[in-house]
Parts: C-alpha cells; sequence; structure tokens
C-alpha cells in the first residue's frame, strides 16, 4: 500500500475516482508514512483521527458521485495557517497552545473542495528564515541524504520536506522572500508563490503584510497548478485580494511554448555564482529553446538592491505585525509586576532569536529620525525594482533564473550561524519577485554532484501564472527529475 | 480675551483636538457592532482582538459620515487619502497599533462660524479631520492588583478634528464646541455626548505678550470631558504659563491632566518620553480613493444645517436672532418649530415654544421626540389666539389639558366650550349689567380709584365665563366707565 503515497495529487486523484483506492486506505497509507518519517521532524502536529474521519466523509462523496475537486487528497499544513480547532502556533513558543476559533480563507477552499488534513507543518518561526531552522520545534531534515541532516530550506521547509518524502500528497506554504521556492528547490520539489493578492492572506499570521502570499508545494507542476485553482480567488475579508477571476491553470499545461520569449537576465549570473548552477541554468534555456522559445537577453539593473530592499520593509511590517504578541489575549504569558513588565517577560521568553532580531530592525528603520533613510528610501528603491521588470516584461513573456544559489546546507552550519547575513543571501535569486509582487515557481531541473536537487525559476508577469506553467511543464518534461522513491 | 498679568496684558493662543465617534452600526474596520452600554466584550470580532491572521476591512458607512462631517465643516474632501499605522503597546489596544490617516487625511481645510455672546460671530479656522479607531477601554479601579480591559469601544470609528490655534478665549472654545456638536447632530454622524465620551476633546493652550504674534511652547491637556471644563482648563493653563514666564521660567511641552476637582492641571508626560509612533503606511488596507460620484450624492443629501436653517427662519419666518439660534441649535427643535410654525406668526410660535412648551417639557422630563403635543397642534393653538377664537388666557389652559391629553386644540376649545366671546353686542350686554350692579365701585373709579379697572375687568370675564374678548371688555369698559 506503500506505493500511493508516491503517486501524485493527479494520479491520486484518479486513483480515487476508479476506485483503485478508497480515501480511507489512502489516508491510512500517509498516516503510516508520517509515523515512519517522524525522524524528519516536518510535521509539528498529526492529526490522523480527524484526517481519518474527513476521509471516510469523502468516501461518501465519491460513492454518491457528490465528490469535489480534492476529493479526499490528504494534505500537510503550514502551521502559519489559522486551521480551525487545531492547534496553530507559527511554530513559535508565544503561540503555546493556541487553537483559533476561526479558518484561514485558503484552508477553507481546500477542505471546502474535499481536501483532507493530515497534520501541520513545521517552519521556520513566524515564516522567518531560510532553513527552517528557527523553529520553536527543532530542525526539518531534508528527507534527501537525510543521514547527513541537511536543511530542507525555509521558511515552508516542513512543507518541502514533507512532499519530498511522500507524507502528504501536497502542501501549503507561504512565500515572503523566497519560502516556498527555495525550500522547494532544495528539496527536489515544485512550489509557486503566485501574484501578491490572488490568494487570500485572511487567518494567515502576517510576517510582511505586502510580501507574504499563500501557494502550493507539491510533487509536480501540474499538482501545483489543481492546488493553486483551489486556493486562489478574491476574499472580501483581505482588502489587497485582487477581484480577478482564477483561471483553470491545469488547461495552460501542455501548450506549446512555440514563440514564447523567455528573458535571461544578466544581473543573476554574477562573479561568484557556482559553475553547476550556472550551467544547470543554462540547460534549461537549452531545453525552452529547443522547444521553441526565443531567448532573450533582459537586464533588471537594480537587482543588487533587492536584498537590501527586503531586509528593510519585511523586518518594518513585521515588526509591528506581531505586536499584536502580548502575552495579554492568548498564548504564551509571563505575568510581571507591570503591564510593561508582562510585556517584556511574555516577548522575549517567547520570541526566538530571529525573530527578535528582525523586530529590532524592523523597529529601528521605522523610528524617528531614521524613517526616511530607510524605510522611505526602500520602498522608493522597491518601485525601481518593479518597474525593471515591467521594463523588462516588454521585451518578454516569462523570466528564467536559477531559485538558489546553493544547494541544501547542514543543518547548523557554521557560516550560516555565525553571520545571520550570509543566511539572508541565500534569498538573493527570490526577493526581487516578491518586492515586485510577481508570480515565480521553483521547479527542480537536476542533481548536483553531491546528488543533492537544484531548481529553476520561472518569473511570470502580474497575474499570468498561465504561462509560467505552460514553459513550467516543457521544463519539467525534459528535465524527468526524479523524486525520492 | 486677554489675561491681565503682573507685566502686562498676554493673548490666550488654543487649538482643539476632537475625537467624534461615527454614528454606524459597525466598526470602521470589523463587523462587530457599536452599541453603546452592551455588556463588556460583547461586541468584539476576531479582528477587534488583534487575533493572528485577522485583517481590517473598511466600512464604506463611516466613510460617507466623513464626508458628511467634512462638508458640514466647510472643509476640502481629498479625494486620496491613506491610512497608517500608530504603533504603541498598550493593553486596550489589541493589534498593538492603531490604524489611524497620518499623512494623507480623508478631510482637509475647513472653517466653523460661531456665535458670541457679545452677537458677533468668529471664523474658526479647520486644520484637517481624519478617520481612524478608537481604542478600548481599560478599567483600574475594580481591583487593587488587576485591571479589566473592555474591547467594545475597540474599533469603533472616530472622526478626529483638528483646529488651527484660532481660539483666543475660552468662551470661543465653548461656542465652538456647541456649535461642532450642533453640525454633528444635525448631520447625525455623531451624537456629541461628551459626558458618555461619544466627544472627547483634547486642549492644546501657550499664551504670548498682548500684540505679538509668535507661537511659544504649548501644553496639551487631553480627553477634557465637558465644554465647561474645556474652558475652564483653557483659562488655568494659560494663567499658570503667565505666571511661570512673569517669574522667569520657560514652559516645556508637556502633555498634562486636567482635574476639574482643583481646577488645576499635572503634569502626566513630559517631553523626553513622548513616543515615537513609527508612523508608517497601513499595508492592509489599500489608498481610499473618492469619486466625484460619491462626493456629490452626499452634497446633494445633505440636510440643511444649523446656520442656513437659523438665517432662513430669520428671513421667513419672523424670528429674531436670539430666538433663531435657540431654536436651531438643536435639529429636531427647529423641525418641529417650523411644521409648527408654518402658516401661523412665527414669532408667537416661537414664545410659546421658548415659554410654555420648553416649561412643560421640562417638568414631564421628556424631550421633543416625545412631547404629548405634536408641532401641528402647538401651530393650531397658536391659529385659535390669532383668530380671536379664543384669548391668550384661555390658550393657557387649553395648553395644559393638551399636554395632558395630547388632544387637538379645536377640539378641546369645541368641547369645553371655550370659545372666545367677540360677539361685542353681547359682551355690551355684560358690561352694561356690571355697570348697573355695582354702582358704588363705578361711583369710586369715576372719583379716582383706578385700580378698580382690574376688577370690573375680572367680573366681566366672570360673567361671560372668560370667554369675553379682552380687548373688546378693555375698549367697552373706556367708553363706558
Amino acid at each position: 500500500m506503500t506505493d500511493i503515497t508516491k503517486l501524485t495529487l493527479a494520479e491520486t486523484l484518479n486513483g480515487l475516482k476508479n476506485k483503485q483506492f478508497s480515501a480511507t486506505e489512502l489516508t491510512k497509507a500517509y498516516i503510516e508514512s508520517m509515523e515512519a518519517n517522524r525522524d524528519l521532524n516536518a510535521y509539528v502536529l498529526e492529526t490522523p483521527d480527524y484526517a481519518l474521519k474527513q476521509a471516510e466523509n469523502s468516501d461518501k462523496h465519491y460513492a454518491d458521485g457528490t465528490n469535489r475537486d480534492l476529493e479526499g487528497i490528504p494534505l500537510g499544513i503550514k502551521d502559519l495557517f489559522c486551521t480551525k480547532d487545531i492547534r496553530s502556533t507559527a511554530c513559535s513558543h508565544i503561540l503555546d497552545g493556541f487553537v483559533p476559533q476561526y479558518e484561514s480563507t485558503v484552508t477553507s477552499h481546500l477542505f471546502n473542495d474535499g481536501a483532507v488534513c493530515l497534520g501541520k507543518l513545521n517552519m521556520d518561526e513566524f515564516a522567518m528564515g531560510g532553513s527552517n531552522e528557527t523553529s520553536f520545534y527543532g530542525p526539518v531534515v531534508n528527507p534527501w541524504q537525510r543521514e547527513r541532516r541537511l536543511v530542507p530550506g525555509g521558511s515552508s521547509g516542513g512543507s518541502a520536506a514533507a512532499v519530498a518524502a511522500n507524507i502528504c500528497v501536497a502542501a501549503t506554504g507561504t512565500d515572503t522572500g523566497g519560502s516556498i521556492r527555495q525550500p522547494a528547490a532544495f528539496c527536489g520539489v515544485t512550489g509557486i508563490k503566485p501574484t501578491y493578492g490572488r490568494c487570500s492572506r485572511y487567518g494567515i499570521m502576517a510576517f510582511a503584510s505586502s510580501l507574504d502570499q499563500a501557494g502550493p508545494i507539491a510533487k509536480d507542476v501540474r499538482d501545483c497548478a489543481i492546488l493553486l485553482k483551489s486556493m486562489a480567488g478574491y476574499d472580501a475579508k483581505d482588502s489587497t485580494s485582487v477581484n480577478k477571476e482564477v483561471p483553470d491553470f491545469v488547461a495552460a499545461l501542455g501548450q506549446s511554448v512555440r514563440g514564447l520569449k523567455v528573458g535571461v537576465p544578466a544581473e543573476y549570473r554574477p562573479e561568484g555564482l557556482s559553475n553547476e548552477i550556472a550551467s544547470y541554468w543554462d540547460k534549461g534555456i537549452e531545453i525552452l529553446r529547443q522547444a521553441g522559445a526565443e531567448i532573450i537577453n533582459i537586464s533588471l539593473p537594480h537587482t543588487k538592491y533587492a536584498l537590501p530592499t527586503y531586509y528593510i520593509i519585511a523586518p518594518a511590517e513585521a515588526s509591528s505585525n506581531l505586536a499584536r504578541y502580548d502575552g495579554l489575549r492568548y498564548g504564551l504569558r509571563i505575568n510581571g509586576d507591570h503591564l510593561d513588565n508582562m510585556y517584556i517577560n511574555s516577548r522575549t521568553e517567547g520570541f526566538g532569536k530571529e525573530v527578535k532580531r528582525r523586530i529590532m530592525i524592523g523597529t529601528y528603520v521605522l523610528s524617528a529620525g531614521y524613517y526616511d533613510a530607510y524605510y522611505l528610501k526602500a520602498q522608493k528603491i522597491r518601485r525601481l525594482i518593479q518597474n525593471d521588470f515591467i521594463n523588462a516584461f516588454k521585451q518578454c513573456d516569462v523570466i528564467l533564473t536559477p531559485t538558489s544559489p546553493t544547494a541544501a546546507f547542514p543543518i547548523g552550519d557554521k557560516s550560516m550561524q555565525e553571520n545571520p547575513i550570509n543566511m539572508w543571501l541565500n534569498d538573493v535569486f527570490t526577493v526581487s519577485v516578491s518586492l515586485a509582487g510577481l508570480p515565480a515557481m521553483s521547479l527542480p531541473i537536476g542533481l548536483s554532484k553531491d546528488g543533492l536537487p537544484l531548481g529553476l525559476q520561472l518569473i511570470g508577469k502580474a497575474f499570468d501564472e498561465e504561462t509560467i506553467f505552460k514553459a513550467a511543464n516543457v521544463l519539467e518534461q525534459e528535465a524527468k527529475f526524479e523524486r525520492l522513491k | 480675551m486677554l489675561l491681565e498679568g503682573k507685566t502686562g496684558k498676554w493673548e490666550i493662543v488654543c487649538g482643539l483636538e476632537i475625537h467624534c465617534q461615527i454614528i454606524s452600526k459597525s466598526k470602521i474596520f470589523s463587523s462587530a457592532s457599536t452599541h453603546f452600554g452592551s455588556d463588556t466584550n460583547q461586541n468584539v470580532s476576531f479582528v477587534d482582538a488583534g487575533m493572528p491572521g485577522m485583517l481590517p476591512t473598511l466600512n464604506e458607512e463611516c466613510v460617507r459620515q466623513a464626508v458628511k462631517t467634512g462638508l458640514g465643516l466647510r472643509a476640502e474632501i481629498n479625494k486620496y487619502s491613506e491610512f497608517s499605522r500608530k504603533n504603541y503597546f498598550y493593553a486596550d489596544l489589541p493589534q498593538g497599533y492603531q490604524i489611524t490617516q497620518f499623512r494623507y487625511p480623508i478631510v482637509g481645510e475647513g472653517v466653523v462660524t460661531i456665535d458670541l455672546d457679545d452677537g458677533s460671530t468668529k471664523d474658526i479656522r479647520i486644520e484637517r479631520m481624519h478617520i481612524e479607531q478608537d481604542a478600548g477601554k481599560s478599567i483600574h479601579d475594580m481591583s487593587p492588583v488587576k485591571s479589566f480591559i473592555d474591547l467594545n469601544r475597540a474599533g469603533v470609528g472616530l472622526m478626529e478634528i483638528v483646529t488651527k490655534p484660532d481660539f483666543s478665549a475660552p468662551e470661543e472654545a465653548g461656542a465652538f464646541l456647541k456649535k461642532l456638536r450642533s453640525i454633528l447632530r444635525y448631520l447625525g454622524t455623531c451624537d456629541g455626548n461628551m459626558n458618555e465620551g461619544s466627544m472627547r476633546c483634547d486642549v492644546n493652550v501657550s499664551v504670548r505678550p498682548e500684540g505679538s504674534t509668535e507661537y511659544r511652547t504649548r501644553c496639551e491637556m487631553k480627553n477634557v470631558n465637558s465644554v465647561k471644563f474645556v474652558m475652564q482648563a483653557i483659562e488655568n493653563e494659560a494663567r499658570r504659563h503667565i505666571e511661570v514666564y512673569e517669574n522667569g521660567g520657560t514652559i516645556e511641552q508637556e502633555t498634562r491632566q486636567f482635574d476639574p476637582v482643583s481646577g488645576q492641571t499635572k503634569v502626566m508626560r513630559k517631553k523626553e518620553f513622548a513616543h515615537d509612533y513609527r508612523y508608517f503606511p497601513e499595508p492592509d488596507l489599500p489608498p481610499l480613493v473618492l469619486s466625484d460620484e460619491f462626493i456629490n450624492e452626499i452634497k446633494q443629501n445633505l440636510p440643511e444645517l444649523p446656520d442656513a436653517k437659523k438665517a432662513r427662519f430669520m428671513e421667513t419666518m419672523g424670528l429674531t436672532k436670539y430666538d433663531a439660534t435657540i431654536i436651531c441649535e438643536n435639529k429636531e427643535v427647529a423641525e418641529f418649530f417650523e411644521k409648527a410654525a408654518t402658516g401661523h406668526d412665527g414669532k408667537k410660535v416661537a414664545n410659546w415654544l421658548m415659554g410654555d412648551f420648553f416649561a412643560m417639557l421640562n417638568r414631564k422630563n421628556l424631550t421633543i421626540e416625545n412631547s404629548p403635543i405634536s408641532a401641528e397642534n402647538l401651530g393650531k393653538l397658536v391659529e385659535l389666539i390669532e383668530t380671536n377664537v379664543i384669548s391668550g388666557k384661555v390658550a393657557k389652559d387649553v395648553f395644559e389639558i393638551m399636554s395632558e391629553t395630547g388632544d387637538n386644540p379645536e377640539k378641546i376649545v369645541e368641547e369645553k366650550g371655550l370659545k372666545q366671546v367677540t360677539d361685542t353686542a353681547a359682551i355690551e350686554a355684560i358690561v352694561d349689567a356690571v355697570i348697573a350692579n355695582n354702582p358704588e365701585n363705578v361711583a369710586a373709579y369715576r372719583d379716582g380709584k383706578v385700580n378698580l379697572r382690574g376688577w370690573f375687568v375680572g367680573q366681566v370675564l366672570k360673567e361671560s365665563k372668560g370667554k369675553a374678548n379682552p380687548q373688546i371688555v378693555n375698549e367697552l369698559l373706556n367708553k363706558k366707565l
């Protein structure tokens, strides 16, 4: 029965529809797989009883022909999503025991489409991190070469690891500066951050309001298309969600890329770029050229400002968004003589180092006397970065780049630990996209000489995820990357 | 107004910031109810409580109310405005920030004309008005070791009106607050109850020597909760500044608290501990862009405002400025008056309204909305007097009955047979009879006892059961006595 956990979402749906196995059998298989892979620490909360109840209900739907789009599909949910009656903590100590009385819109869509909840997935605390090492619940082990204990990437490390290890069919993630794309690349799976505003942020614990987006992490491009269709959609409860019809992303798969203009930005090939990554990038370029696409050299001149811009804006918004975690109404509270002492005690104990670091930076860049020089300046540069893409997209339809400058590195890696900025440099290829609010996908292209997955990123025009899916499908077919068994 | 100091005369320079709770069914960024007086923590949504993952959504009605108010302040409506976060930690602020409008408020400069006691008017300029969330309530006196937080008020919409420092006397501030309250109530955008906290006033005061145009350091007094206290606070604080300056000291910028019991202000917060609110644009809400259609629709449906109504009443209903001012202060009174006075003598109706009618309401502890006497009936009563159907004296009796029964005065006059007798011949007969039957008094009167005149009038009225028209009685007595 463990074979069925190796199936993609699309294959699983077929299997269920064709009664090759029941939803209950399927969920049981995943539950067993989860139990067998606890060493990965991908799940921070398993919900097998709830899952089985949902599966039973799904079987009823299959029996009377009322099965919905994701009927019986077992998913893992990143712990940043508020799931009603199921503990949600953002993997932070400060939200110990928090059980929301409301459901996030994105997970609502998924469960209303019949999906099954296997549990909550590990992540960097409050989505701040690129390796899942800042989680209160401990690091996640990348299922690739697991004896080496490598990071799965972050912040959606648990999500990517779980998909790669076949301990869920697919997972939800969130991406603020690369947190879906980078772990997908490190774990050899596929993930897409949609256009800002495509998915609702209601019920997702806010990190950086103008950057956060929910998206799927799944076994292949088709699975992402199926999931994103369910997750996306305008939500009146989120004033930043955009009222645009959600296209049928699956329909974009199999379309030809003949004549498609693929942009290759000069600035993403800096001096120190590893040869291995550069050659996989060239491989991707070649695949698309062979399929009839036209390769255009483009320039995104403000790329070098993207990291500092991101690391001013995101912490600024976070410093304000995390002010509500004060010990007063929910989560961890450590009392003190005075209100201020209670705040200090609870937040000092409750937040991890990286979160504190970013709150401090964010507070600083918004403070009187520094606002103009940092926050305001960063927002202006953000506009320039966005303009780079607008201009580039006059010449091309989609942009191809590497996802990450490296493959997965060991948990506790010294150079990453010694200087937090080294960790931040991993985001160099992904943050511009977030600042510009554009959609982007990472899919695996091949293995490094060490045998670790490497990914390529496809960046699309705003609300043009379809072109990304079209190009990704072609790349995926040709790359023939083999997922873990 | 000038204050006399030891070294000379001083001018008061004062500006006000008034927070007005918006009348709307739900809060400005959440769907919870704004109902006042509910049990604690009954009207709190997940958004109001600052729960993880919650997001604000703008209440269009609050925007409409703000635009209406801006128009009532004769102010510029800014078609483009932004929301900002004002960040600070306090137990009654669940999100750890207040959503407000910092750089780009919805309403710009405007003006309110105030009426002063000496009959003159003064224009008070409005600097700006913006919309924002109210905080919850902290209750510190329920327990010696705990503070209690009620979030019912957290998230209720507020309009913050900022004046330019145009007040030079406490009286002006008092007149302004009354005028503002009147405008807001006319518009239906805020009920202006300072004692219930739906209108709260921060007062900024400084002084300068007479004739100077400089602006010296000001002090702020927050949440002064009545018009009377505002006026007191301005005067006391100004005098404090004068005393400091005349003793060679300097005034430091401070936030002070006005204590109504002692009449003094004391320091709440010095400048060094002033908060850095780290304002930045609210990323969860897009900028607010208003169309011309939206604004015009509101403009066209604005009710007639107090000043316009006052002018109209003076021009077309024969009211004096004094009467019009009193009647127009409250929209319900003005509308009642207009209904009562249409087709009748406005001045007479006004007199009845401001005299017997208000006295009756006071006595019975009623508001004009619950008046037992309808506007139409009051008008009818005045008409009955004007057309000599009843005398003024009888009218008072009828009024009494009306206030008990709510009946139509015509009906009362019919039923009780109170119609005034105007038939000169009939009255003449009674006058003749009284004169004939009282020869001693007639003689005494003709001899010089002129005060007996009143007795004669009384007798005639008694004989006619109060119904003889007093004017005719007097004319006839003049002729016959």
